[in-house]
């Protein structure tokens, strides 16, 4: 079997279901962690949850769309991550803590 | 050869960026070369194209090319186009040959400024923008470039900026044209409105099968246009910019009175010559401005000390000398004079940087004298440039344009005796004034010595002027009276964009007898100023201790008082407004409604139920107001919380409502 056919053999909503799992387990990783990294690192699979479903929906419609957006995503999450760490860099020098919540000087 | 059109303006704007974004990381050698390589190189397409165009003219004698839409939005789709015609392709031959040489000249000239890139930058621009104003197929377009010149007189009359007083002078040139370039684009909006496109050409047509001679609108845009061109072109009554002008370097106001600026006002008067014929009252006005502006400014000339200055009353009086042409229909010899005086103008602003530069930025000419051994060189283009403005016959261009314009004043449909006295009046004061100025420069004795060490004018600067001053000779041989041959070169070319003049009224006698009157003219003005300046100096310094000659000369070297009576009617004015707006008279005023209605609730009011609203009202507010802040926790983790609940409300609300 070739692989478009393989790919094509997974139903849609199996791939979609994957990525809201991994989607919500990023959101409860931001809502529950205070760790900036372990932040950081959920945001990530929230951004990875969204190309995935891009992906399958681009396998669904056979179109290459799906795919150049997954790109368009990987692209944008490593500038999101560079800035992000040097931000928490920053922080970590100014605060000597990595807990979001001891972060809370900007409030209003 | 002519699809290449589109690089005339585009080489001179290249060479702008790249001198404006890289000037800094250049040397001297390179950003000459660049300045003036954009310049030449458009220069030399300019003329392959006009041997094409005349060799094989396209159908119709008119080129288009159509590079791409600029705007397209509701109808209106003006497009970055360019129009090749006779009349277009004679004005950007002139200007980019003028500003080669020009740019040539000031890579010597301005080799001591600190500011070397900055200047070739604006003058790229400079040119830049005025090909684009003559290429414009549409009005749009032409107002691009229209405005484009307008902000690079500003930018190069204010160039030494650190002179409060040239940025004064700079600020002055750009409002004054400004009520001009309004005046236009209300125009053009009006032409918009009601013709419903601003290409020129199918605009022209339109209006000539939609308006009937002297209707309303087609005069009310025509006198529009006209308050445009007379800003440009500094005719009366907002030619007062153009004298201050002279703040900028040398090479600029040559440019600027030359090839670019001045006379576009010119050529966007023959460029619509069909809106100002369905409007014979503005084109009766565009005479009359010429006539009165030839005259004032000729009388100014004659008076000032400064050289520069002196030059530039010059200018005006001469694109006077225009605007009468264009007023009495004879539009080619309007821009046949325009292509001359581009020649010897920009011959005598080069010629008098010279004479500038070598006695160390001295501009009275009472403090100059008997440079004719000193320098050489420029005193016979000096001189050849003053005989053509003079308009010394036979062997000057601009003897041969002048009269056409002349004849034409006298002969055409809208012309009559007192155009054509104004013109001879003209004439006479055109000889006075330049050879005052060539005699008190060049003739009698020395006033200053010239520093020692002053270098001779190199290569650069001298060819630029022989060459000028050639054209300033021959240019004028390709368009001459009956009876000197009768060629008719240039106005049969131009007749392909512009009608020909009809000579309705004088014989054919009349003709030679008012040549000869103006030979007389230009000779008689050559001769009294030889008089007046150089053998008997003494009379007119005896003239001058009369108060009253004295108050005259003063009124006329204030250029007849114009700044001043502007100065009393709008300037001050609106200095005081400013001031007393300063103590906030329109805040007072409410300030006094307000209290009293105050004082008349309190009045009213004396239980405070109307203040225990408001109180309700403010604690409402607060209270809202503190809710609010709270939310803003600082903590991100609630701020991310938020976000998804909102989103997956959104979600909701979205599926299933």
């Amino acid at each position: 079997m070739r692989t478009v056919e393989a790919i094509a053999a997974i139903p849609m909503h199996h791939g979609l279901v994957l990525a809201a799992i991994l989607f919500a387990l990023g959101m409860i990783g931001i809502l529950a962690r205070r760790n900036l990294v372990f932040i950081l690192m959920s945001i990530e699979i929230m951004l990875n949850a969204a190309g995935l479903a891009f992906v399958v929906a681009g396998a669904r419609w056979e179109q290459a769309d799906g795919q150049v957006m997954l790109i368009f995503i990987l692209a944008v999450a490593a500038a999101e991550v560079s800035v992000g760490l040097a931000l928490l860099l920053l922080l970590y020098r100014r605060f000597q803590t990595l807990d979001a919540d001891a972060v809370s000087k900007m409030r209003g | 050869m002519l699809s290449l059109l589109w690089l005339i303006p585009t080489l001179p704007l290249a060479g702008f960026l790249v001198l404006a974004l890289g000037g800094k990381y250049l040397g001297h050698r390179s950003i000459a070369v660049i300045g003036t390589s954009s310049t030449a190189l458009s220069a030399l397409i300019a003329i392959l194209i006009g041997m094409d165009f005349i060799a094989a003219p396209p159908p119709g004698f008119v080129f288009r090319q159509e590079a791409w839409s600029w705007i397209a939005v509701a109808g209106f789709s003006p497009g970055i186009g360019f129009y090749l015609d006779a009349l277009s392709l004679v004005m950007v031959l002139v200007v980019t040959l003028i500003s080669f040489l020009i740019h040539l000249y000031s890579t010597e000239f301005m080799s001591g400024d600190e500011d070397y890139a900055r200047f070739f930058a604006y003058m790229n621009l400079f040119v830049g923008s005025m090909c684009i104003l003559i290429l414009a197929d549409n009005l749009l377009f032409l107002y691009l470039g229209w405005e484009g010149v307008g902000l690079c007189s500003y930018l190069l009359i204010g160039f030494w900026y650190r002179d409060p007083a040239n940025g004064r002078a700079a600020r002055k040139a750009f409002i004054v044209t400004r009520i001009g370039d309004t005046a236009m684009a209300i125009g053009l909006f009006l032409l918009f409105t009601h013709l419903g496109t601003l290409d020129i050409q199918p605009l022209m047509q339109c209006a000539g099968q939609q308006w009937p001679e002297g209707e309303g609108l087609a005069i009310l845009t025509a006198a529009l246009l006209l308050a445009g061109a007379a800003g440009k072109s500094a005719q009366l009554p907002l030619q007062t910019w153009l004298p201050d002008a002279m703040a900028g370097p040398t090479p600029v106001s040559a440019l600027m009175h030359a090839a670019t600026m001045v006379t576009a006002g010119v050529y966007l008067i023959a460029r619509t010559h069909v809106l100002f014929t369905l409007a014979p009252v503005v084109q009766h006005a565009v005479a009359v401005i010429g006539a009165l502006t030839l005259l004032l400014a000729g009388f100014s000339a004659l008076v000032q000390t400064d050289i520069k200055r002196v030059l530039a009353y010059s200018t005006i009086s001469q694109i006077g000398y225009m605007f009468l042409a264009l007023g009495v229909g004879a539009w080619s010899a309007a821009i046949f004079h325009l292509v001359t005086h581009a020649f010897f103008k920009a011959l005598l602003f080069l010629s008098a940087g010279v004479v500038i530069m070598s006695l160390h930025e001295e501009h009275n000419i009472f403090r100059m004298g008997a440079l004719r051994k000193k320098l050489p060189i420029v005193f016979w283009t000096f001189l050849i440039g003053s005989a053509s403005l003079a308009a010394l016959p036979l062997v000057t261009a601009g003897f041969y344009s002048k009269d056409l314009i002349l004849w034409r004043a006298w002969s055409s449909a809208g012309g009559n005796p007192w155009l054509w006295a104004a013109g001879w009046g003209g004439a006479i004061l055109t000889g006075l004034y330049i050879f005052r100025v060539v005699f008190l420069v060049f003739f009698g004795e020395a006033r200053t010595a010239m520093p020692p060490g002053t270098a001779r004018p190199g290569l650069r600067i001298t060819l630029p002027l022989i060459v000028l001053a050639a054209f300033s000779l021959v240019g004028g041989w390709i368009e001459t009276p009956p009876f000197l041959g009768n060629l008719t070169l240039f106005s049969s070319f131009v007749q392909h964009a512009l009608p020909p003049a009809q000579a309705v009224h004088g014989e054919k006698n009349d003709e030679t007898i008012l040549e000869l009157l103006a030979i007389a003219a230009s000779l008689g003005g050559i001769a009294l100023a030889y008089l007046l300046f150089l053998r008997y100096p003494a009379f007119l310094q005896g003239m001058m201790l009369i108060p009253a000659f004295a108050r005259i000369r003063e009124f006329w070297q204030s250029g007849w008082g114009f700044d001043r009576f502007y100065e009393f009617l709008f300037v001050r004015p609106y200095l005081w407004l400013a001031h007393a707006d300063r103590r906030d008279v329109i805040d007072n005023i409410y300030k006094m409604a307000l209290s009293c209605m105050l004082r008349w609730l309190q009045k009213v009011d004396p239980h405070d139920v109307i203040n225990t609203i408001y109180n309700g009202l403010a604690g409402l507010c607060l209270f809202l107001h503190r809710a609010l802040s709270a939310t803003q926790s600082g903590q991100v983790r609630r701020y991310a919380a938020a976000i998804a609940t909102g989103s997956i409300g959104i979600l909701f609300i979205g599926i299933f409502a």
